[in-house]
């Protein structure tokens, strides 16, 4: 058994080009060749779920709940089922009471089975009620009028903290619910508890000569992916369900779906066409399951697709936390001890409430070197809509407390924020002690760290920046405007590259007759790139074009399995299996070329759509596939491959903001937002800063201005794009973004992800720049107007008092 | 009913229903280069043209249409010859999810239309109708800005 903690022969054949070239000599790889699927959606094609309607498809409309917490007393759909047009209405007496969990992630399941496509309660405003498909979207519309309910109203819990209190009701009383032992604690309405402790704390808090505590607030936002979640579902000429859907995870979509509708998983294909952005919100069964089982009660393709107002009430969100951070630290800035325990809601059903708050801990706890370390998380059930996957998973929420916490130290000690954290960040060799309790509900891998360019992404940040300028007491003052106050700030970060040891993906190439190839794989490109760097990545150890390389993904029919996008895995763990099966297959060419050339096959390069030999003869691949195919020796060049990784690669960043506080009326304007990454070796550089300037673009809106906002009985006040406020292209401030130089071993061809990060530093940032700015610290986001001018206000009145 | 409309150059009509918007009668006849993203005109994702006016068709009647000139994505473009916004935008890497890539084309055709030469507030500004969650906004308005120089 190889070392899984250090296998040489793994990262030698990961991180390193086939043919031993640099990274500047490699022709595609590092390259900012444009998206291969660009061309088609400026021309406005149809490639999207949508953008596809059966003959004879129906329409599917789902019946929301009014209230936040209610028992369904009796349900009559007669009126709603005679109404012409109306093919099917389905309510709680229709279905098979299996409990399943929505959210899409490795077998075995973390989330608590606590769902049912249709239940006799309902737990949120927006909960499903009934479904209907009919002949058209106003039939349906209409049906659901004529289904009459009758609730009995249960008490609801709003507040995060309520959840806990003595006598709180229980959302999840259901006695078939179920999920980890000792995790799962439903009848005290938590979806997930979690603690782990390495070393010694009462002996590192001993250590330090102060110990400093805090707690942070974070708010319930939405992902507005611009895309609703949309699914078309059919039954093929074999009678097999098809799902055509807008999702992240098809693989776990068919898994998770067979047994709750009752068909083997072979009965089940999953298609996902082009997909209009997720965020971690299509890592989730939000239509998938009822609209199948419109299908299966109809047998006729039906459309399902989310209104905006129901994507605000009834899809998915982040979840919001309230996180207290205690951390001893020695005279002269050494950290030597930390905890952090949390409490967060996953709203009214668990999905990921284990692992995005495992997360929290798993990368809050990693950026700085401390052996005493102490986790504790309790995610509780309330009636507000469900939380679940969302781009960062956890990390925004945690590295928001943590580097604001951090500042708050280094400004009591008289540090400045860098110097202080520069003398704590992690190191390569460290070894992050809680990993191998935060495994995602399984045993960790305790792995060091390889690479780090987080110095670089500070350094070079500051100096972008201008940080020093924050020693200058006419800088933070705007000439002529007193009220004005400017300021700056940052945040280092840290993220991961998949889950080690739970993240596969597979893929697949073949050789075509003119010397391209197919590339199929399960990964889902959400708009991330992913079709276009795994194409590079096959493109760079075949030596042809990205044009000679199609890519298929992703089809559970077709394609091989791949755990989906999320966790910022595609590139690290799915490229992986590129990188394999491309080498594969460059053998098997390299086989046929050298009798073809009669040379040994070791001895010949593949460049330029050839394949080229020592002394300069070559054949082209063309005539390489014309060989295996048609004539001598015939076979079809092909290979399938798969990759998972122990080893632990995060990114780095740092994220510099620079504001203007109005301290008459509490208004931050951001100036400018800096940004640095460590993602090992970019694949596409291009792709890298398209990551980078949407991931600071959604931070700015956690930081500033977006926050789900419910009155008492938990209904939603601010669920419309007027109300719920995302940044417009007039509102932006300039980005100045930056890759630093870096290779990790275990990546393919040294690269790391690159896809979460970016969400991760705005807002600590943001806030920490307004301390600078007028000298109040905030512990809750979004830094609002109010919140600010609050804060300001309190000071001035201590300051009076 | 019917609308007469100039539909992408050709004179065309069209059977669209009385209450139908016009996002959906252009999708329902194959235009699904026009998104749908809200209900209430926020979001932009249904971007067309209108007399040479970025309009949201959401929150248009496709009655409104009859007698007017439309232009969808579909219109300005072909594989074979991209509309040199349709490159920008390919070759400046600001195409990324996509959803909202045919909006914001069409917003900076109109821009360009009246303002072959706009400077960066006003790029930001004709696409201030068009939301965009992966982008930043920064490689499209590099891709109109590099078309308007």
């Amino acid at each position: 058994m190889p070392d899984p903690y250090n296998d040489p022969e793994q990262m030698l054949r990961m991180s390193q080009h086939p043919e031993g070239l640099s990274p500047e000599e490699m022709r595609v790889v590092g390259r900012s060749v444009p998206r291969v699927d660009a061309v088609k959606l400026a021309l406005g094609k149809p490639a999207y779920t949508d953008d596809f309607t059966p003959p004879g498809v129906l329409h599917a409309r789902i019946l929301h709940s009014p209230h936040a917490h209610a028992r369904i007393r009796h349900v009559d759909a007669s009126r709603a089922r005679a109404l012409a047009g109306v093919q099917a209405v389905l309510t709680h007496q229709d279905i098979q009471p299996v409990r399943f969990t929505t959210a899409g992630q490795s077998h075995p399941l973390p989330s608590p089975l606590d769902t049912l496509i249709l239940d006799s309660k309902v737990r949120f405003v927006g909960d499903r009620v009934a479904a209907v498909a009919a002949e058209t979207p106003e039939i349906a519309e209409q049906a659901l009028s004529l289904i009459e309910v009758e609730y009995e109203v249960l008490p609801a819990i709003i507040g995060i903290e309520d959840a806990l209190k003595p006598g709180a009701p229980v959302i999840h009383d259901e006695p078939d619910c179920s999920g980890f032992e000792g995790v799962f604690v439903p009848l005290r309405n938590i979806a997930a508890h979690f603690e782990a402790e390495a070393g010694n704390m009462a002996a590192g808090y001993a250590e330090g000569f102060r110990i400093f505590e805090g707690e942070y607030r974070v708010p319930q936002v939405q992902h507005v992916a611009l895309e609703p979640h949309v699914c078309l579902t059919w039954l093929d000429e074999d009678d097999r369900l098809v799902i055509r859907s807008a999702t992240q995870v098809p693989f776990h979509v068919r898994r998770i779906l067979a047994p709750v509708l009752g068909l083997p998983d072979r009965r089940i294909r999953v298609i996902k066409p082009r997909i209009g952005g997720g965020f971690g919100g299509k890592q989730e069964i939000v239509l998938e399951d009822i609209c199948a089982l419109l299908t299966l009660v109809t047998g006729k393709p039906v459309r399902m697709g989310y209104t905006r107002e129901e994507e605000f009430i009834a899809a998915r969100s982040r979840h919001p936390q309230i996180l207290r951070f205690k951390t001893g630290v020695r005279r002269d800035g050494t950290i030597t001890a930390m905890a952090l325990s949390l409490l967060a809601t996953t709203g009214a059903y668990g999905g990921h409430s284990l692992t995005v708050q495992g997360n929290t801990g798993s990368k809050a706890l990693a950026l700085y070197r401390c052996p005493n370390l102490r986790f504790e998380m309790d995610v509780v059930y309330t009636n507000r809509p469900p939380a679940g996957a969302m781009r960062g998973y956890g990390a925004p929420q945690g590295l928001f407390a943590l580097e604001v916490h951090m500042d708050e130290i280094a400004a009591e000690l008289g540090l400045d924020p860098i110097e202080f954290r520069r003398r704590n960040w992690v190191q390569v060799g460290d070894v992050f002690a809680l990993a191998e309790a935060l495994g995602e509900g399984r045993k960790g891998f305790p792995n060091p760290l390889r690479s780090t360019g987080l110095a670089e992404c500070v350094d070079e940040g500051a100096r972008r920046s201008g940080w020093e300028r924050r020693k200058d007491a006419n800088w933070h003052i705007v000439p002529d405007k007193p009220h004005i106050r400017r300021g700056l700030g940052m945040a280092a970060l840290i993220h991961g590259s998949g889950i080690p040891g739970i993240d596969m993906g597979g893929a697949y190439l073949k050789m075509n007759d003119d010397g391209s190839f197919n590339l199929m794989f399960g990964a889902t490109d959400l708009g991330t790139g992913a079709d276009t760097v795994l194409a590079q990545i096959a493109a760079e150890v075949l030596g042809c074009g990205v044009d000679d390389i199609q890519v298929y993904a992703a089809d559970t029919d077709l394609t091989p399995f791949d755990k989906g996008a999320y966790a910022s895995s595609t590139t690290y763990v799915s490229g992986g299996a590129v990188k394999k099966a491309a080498e594969s297959v460059a053998l098997m060419i390299k086989d046929v070329a050298g009798r073809m050339l009669e040379c040994g096959p070791r001895s010949l390069r593949l460049a330029e759509g050839k394949a080229i030999a020592p002394d300069g003869e070559s054949v082209s691949l063309h005539d390489v596939a014309l060989e295996s195919l048609h004539v001598h020796d015939q076979h079809q060049i092909q290979a399938a491959e798969s990759h998972m990784s122990l080893m632990y690669a995060p990114p780095f960043g740092a994220q510099f903001a620079e504001v203007e506080v109005d301290t008459q009326t509490g208004e931050v304007r951001v100036n400018k937002l800096v940004f640095g990454i460590d993602c090992g070796q970019p694949i596409n550089p291009s792709g890298v800063e398209g990551q980078i300037d949407g991931g600071l673009a959604m931070s700015l809106g956690y930081a500033l201005c977006e926050e789900m906002r419910f009155d008492e009985a938990g209904r939603l006040l601010n669920g419309n794009l007027r109300d719920y406020h995302i940044f417009r292209a007039d509102e932006m401030p300039p980005i100045e973004r930056f890759i630093v130089s870096g290779s990790d071993p275990s990546g393919p061809f040294g690269a790391k992800a690159a896809a979460e990060i970016p969400t991760d530093g705005v807002a600590p940032a943001v806030v920490n720049a307004i301390y600078d700015a007028c000298g109040v610290r905030l512990h809750e986001i979004p830094a609002t107007p109010e919140r600010v001018w609050t804060a300001l206000d309190q000071r001035r009145r201590q300051a009076d008092g | 009913m019917d609308i007469r409309l100039k539909l992408n150059g050709e004179e065309q009509d069209l059977a669209v229903g009385v209450g139908e918007t016009l996002l959906e009668a252009l999708r329902r006849h194959g235009y699904v280069g026009a998104k749908h993203g809200c209900e209430d005109g926020s979001c932009g994702a249904c971007t067309v043209l209108l007399d040479g006016k970025a309009v949201h068709a959401c929150v248009l009647l496709a009655a409104q249409a009859d007698r007017r000139n439309v232009t969808t994505i579909e219109g300005i473009g072909t594989r074979e010859r991209l509309h040199r916004l349709q490159s920008a935008f390919v070759e400046a890497g600001a195409v990324q999810c996509g959803y909202c890539t045919p909006a914001m084309i069409l917003a900076a055709w109109a821009l360009l239309e009246e303002n072959p030469h706009p400077n960066e507030a006003e790029v930001r500004e004709a696409l201030e109708g068009v939301l965009c969650r992966c982008t930043g906004y920064v490689k499209p308005v590099e891709a109109v800005l590099c078309v308007a120089r």
